[in-house]
C-alpha cells in the first residue's frame, strides 16, 4: 500500500527537493555542461590560450587506434568481470540457499568483501601476486610459470579482472541469494516430485525464476566493471604495464590529469557519459518492464 | 496402481517432536484422509511419504518396496499443493508435460496422456495459457493433471482445496472423488476441514499432536468417536461434552448436579467414577419433563435454529433443533440414551461397548 503526502502549496516542496537539485548541479549537471563544453575546445600544450574547434576533438578520438584498443579493451574487462564475478555469485548463492549447518556465518562472510573499499582490495590482490613477495605470485614463479603482472600486460589484465570481479561477488551474492529465495519452496519441491534432479531442475525450474535477477545484475555488473573499477585498477598498477590494463575511464583520467589534454579527456567523458545513459535507459526499460508483469 | 505401509513413522524438528509414530497401511486403491486440526503433523506426515522431508525413525514402504531413504524423484509419486505450485513460466501444456519429459517419453506419447488429462478435467483450451492467467480452480485443474499423466503409485495430496471459494471447493471436491474412484491411484489426502474428510475418505485418520486418534470409515469415525478429541473435532457444531459423575451401577450420569438415566448395563466403569457425557446437538429433544437449562444465545440458520445454553457456570449445551416455538429464557431437555457417549474424564477415551471405534494400537 502506497503511503503519500501531499504538501501544500509550492514553495514548501521546492525547498524539499531543493538539496537534492543542489547536489544534482553542483556535482553532477555543472561538470557535466563544463565537460561537454570543454569538449570542443583545444588548449595549447602550455595551457595559455584556448581556441573553439567543434566536433574535432571526437573525430580525433575515434581515429585514435589507442583510443579503439582502450575501448575493446574495456569491452573484454567488462565482459571477463561481470561473467567472472556473476558466475561466482550464483555458485555460492546456491550453496548458500541450500540446508547448511552455520549457513548465516557463511553468509556474513560472503557479504564482507564487500566493505572493503576497492583500493584496499586491490592492494589486497597486489600482496598476494607480487612475483617476489606475494604468496600467490611467488609461488607461480618457483614452480616454474613466469608471473609477473608488471612486465605482462596479459597477466596484468588477469589480475585487474580478477580483484575486481572479487569486489563486486559480495553485490551479486546478496541478490542471488535473495531472488533464490524468492522462489516458492513448493515449487521446486514439485519439481523434485516430479522426478526432476540436481543440474537439470536448476536449468529448467530456478534459473528461468531467477531470470529478473539475472538480467538486472547483467546491466549493474556491466555498469560496474565500466566506470566502477577505477580505484581497483589504479591501484593495481596504474593501467600499466604499457596501456595493457588502460579501459575507457582510465584514460580519461591520465589523459586529463596526468597528461594535461583536457579537450581530449573531456570528449572521452562525454562519450562514456552517452554510454552510461544508454545503459541506464536499457536498464530503467528493463525494471519498468518487470513491474507491469 | 499399489499399496503404502508406514512403520514406526518418528519426525522431530530438533527437540521438538511432531510425529510421534505412525503407523499405517493403506489398500490398494484406497483414498486415506489425514485430517487434524493444524500443527497436528498431518502435512509433516505427507512430507514423509513424499520424501520432502527424512523421518527421525521408521520405514515407509511404498508398493512393499522400501523408499524411506529415496529422494522424491525415484519414489513414484504425485502430489498436489495447496497453493497449487505450478511452474509459472510454463505453459499449462508443459507444466503437465514436465514429468514426462524428464522420464524420457517419445513427443506422441506426451501429447497423447497430456491431451487425455485435459480431457478429463475440461483443460483442453488452456493448454497454451500460463499459470497466471488461469482463475483459482483451474490451476487447481492444471495441478490434478500434472499428477494425473503421470500414472503415480500413490497421488498426495496437501490440502488442495484450501485456497478456492466455498463454491468451487464443493465442486472441486466431487471431481477429485470421482476421479480418484475411476483412476483408483490409492491416495493420501490431508486436510483440515471436517466435511472434506468426511465426503472424500474411504478410511479417515483423525491425528492429534503427533499421534494417530482414530483410524475408521468416516460413519465410525463420526457414530463412535473414539475419545473426546474426536468427538469435539467431527461433526458441527461439536459434540456436547459434559464433565459427570457415573453412578446407579452404570445405569445413570450427575450431570451438574442432576441425574440422566441411560440405557442399563452400556458403559463399564465403577460407579463414581468420573465421566464426560457426549451428545450431539441434534440428537438433544425437548422435553417438558426434563432438565432445564437457562438459554443463553438463539441462533436462527434459516430452517433450523441453535440454542446456546449454561447451566452453573461450567456445562455449556447446544442444541440444533427444527425451528420450533419462541423461545424462553429457560429450555427443558432430554438425552436420549442411544445416542449418548460416554468418555473417561481423566483419559478422554471412550467407555463404550468393545468392537467399535476402538483406536488404532
Amino acid at each position: 500500500m502506497e503511503r503519500r503526502t501531499l504538501f501544500p502549496g509550492r514553495l514548501l516542496p521546492a525547498l524539499l527537493i531543493l538539496p537534492q537539485l543542489l547536489l544534482t548541479f553542483v556535482f553532477f549537471l555543472w561538470p557535466a555542461a563544463q565537460a561537454i563544453w570543454s569538449s570542443a575546445m583545444r588548449e595549447d600544450a602550455f595551457g595559455t590560450s584556448t581556441e573553439f574547434v567543434g566536433l574535432d576533438n571526437f573525430a580525433d578520438l575515434f581515429a585514435d587506434p589507442l583510443y579503439l584498443a582502450s575501448i575493446g579493451r574495456t569491452a573484454l574487462f567488462c565482459a571477463c568481470v561481470t561473467a567472472l564475478s556473476m558466475g561466482a555469485a550464483l555458485l555460492l548463492a546456491v550453496l548458500a540457499d541450500g540446508e547448511i549447518r552455520g549457513r548465516a556465518f557463511y553468509r556474513t562472510m560472503l557479504i564482507w568483501p564487500y566493505a572493503v573499499a576497492p583500493a584496499m582490495a586491490a592492494v589486497l590482490w597486489v600482496l598476494m601476486f607480487h612475483p617476489q613477495i606475494g604468496l600467490v605470485g611467488a609461488w607461480l614463479n618457483r614452480i616454474g610459470i613466469v608471473w609477473d603482472y608488471k612486465l605482462d600486460g596479459t597477466q596484468a589484465m588477469a589480475l585487474v579482472i580478477l580483484a575486481a570481479a572479487w569486489k563486486q561477488i559480495s553485490y551479486n551474492f546478496i541478490f542471488f541469494l535473495a531472488g533464490l529465495q524468492a522462489i516458492p519452496k513448493t515449487i521446486v519441491e514439485a519439481a523434485r516430485i516430479d522426478g526432476s534432479r540436481g543440474v537439470h531442475r536448476f536449468r529448467t525450474i530456478v534459473l528461468p525464476l531467477l531470470m529478473p535477477t539475472v538480467y538486472f545484475l547483467l546491466v549493474v555488473n556491466l555498469v560496474y566493471a565500466a566506470f566502477d573499477t577505477f580505484a581497483t585498477i589504479y591501484a593495481v598498477n596504474g593501467g600499466g604495464p604499457a596501456q595493457s590494463t588502460q579501459t575507457l575511464v582510465l584514460k580519461v583520467y591520465l589523459d586529463g590529469v596526468v597528461n594535461a589534454n583536457i579537450g581530449s579527456s573531456s570528449a572521452q567523458s562525454v562519450v562514456l557519459m552517452a554510454g552510461v545513459i544508454v545503459l541506464c535507459a536499457l536498464q530503467f526499460r528493463f525494471l519498468g518492464r518487470k513491474a507491469v508483469t | 496402481m499399489a499399496g503404502l505401509r508406514l512403520e514406526g513413522l518418528h519426525k522431530s524438528f530438533g527437540a521438538i517432536e511432531i510425529l510421534k509414530g505412525v503407523d499405517l497401511a493403506l489398500a490398494d486403491g484406497e483414498m486415506l484422509v489425514i485430517v487434524g486440526a493444524s500443527g497436528c503433523g498431518k502435512s509433516t506426515l505427507l512430507r514423509l511419504v513424499a520424501g520432502l522431508e527424512t523421518p527421525t525413525a521408521g520405514r515407509i514402504l511404498i508398493d512393499g518396496r522400501d523408499v524411506t531413504g529415496l529422494d522424491p524423484s525415484a519414489r513414484d509419486i504425485a502430489m498436489v499443493f495447496q497453493n497449487y505450485a505450478l511452474y509459472p513460466h510454463m505453459s499449462v501444456f508443459d507444466n503437465m508435460a514436465y514429468g514426462l519429459k524428464i522420464r524420457g517419453l517419445p513427443r506422441a506419447a506426451i501429447r497423447a496422456k497430456v491431451d487425455e488429462a485435459s480431457a478429463l478435467l475440461g483443460l483442453e483450451a488452456l493448454l497454451e495459457r500460463k499459470p497466471r492467467q488461469l482463475s483459482g480452480g483451474q490451476r487447481q485443474r492444471v495441478a490434478m493433471g500434472r499428477a494425473i499423466v503421470r500414472d503415480p503409485k500413490l497421488f498426495l495430496f496437501d490440502e488442495p482445496l484450501s485456497n478456492l471459494d466455498a463454491k468451487l471447493r464443493v465442486q472441486m471436491r466431487g471431481e477429485i472423488r470421482r476421479l480418484q474412484r475411476r483412476l483408483k491411484v490409492t491416495s493420501l489426502y490431508v486436510t483440515h476441514d471436517q466435511v472434506e474428510a468426511m465426503t472424500l475418505g474411504d478410511r479417515l485418520l483423525v491425528m492429534h499432536q503427533g499421534v494417530p486418534v482414530q483410524l475408521a470409515t468416516p460413519t465410525e469415525v463420526f457414530e463412535y468417536p473414539a475419545d473426546t478429541y474426536v468427538a469435539g473435532f467431527i461433526g458441527s457444531p461439536a459434540m456436547n461434552l459434559l464433565p459427570g459423575v457415573l453412578g446407579r451401577n452404570g445405569t445413570a450420569v450427575t450431570v451438574a448436579g442432576t441425574e440422566i438415566a441411560l440405557a442399563p448395563s452400556r458403559f463399564a466403569a465403577p460407579d463414581g467414577h468420573a465421566v464426560i457425557l457426549g451428545i450431539r446437538p441434534e440428537h438433544v429433544v425437548l422435553d417438558p419433563s426434563g432438565m432445564s437449562w437457562p438459554v443463553e444465545i438463539v441462533e436462527l440458520l434459516g430452517s433450523e435454529m441453535l440454542v446456546h445454553a449454561r447451566r452453573g457456570g461450567e456445562a455449556s449445551l447446544t442444541i440444533k433443533i427444527v425451528h420450533g416455538p419462541a423461545m424462553s429464557d429457560v429450555i427443558r431437555v432430554s438425552f436420549p440414551s442411544e445416542h449418548v457417549h460416554l468418555f473417561d474424564q481423566a483419559t478422554g477415551l471412550r467407555l463404550t461397548p468393545a468392537g467399535s471405534g476402538v483406536p488404532p494400537s
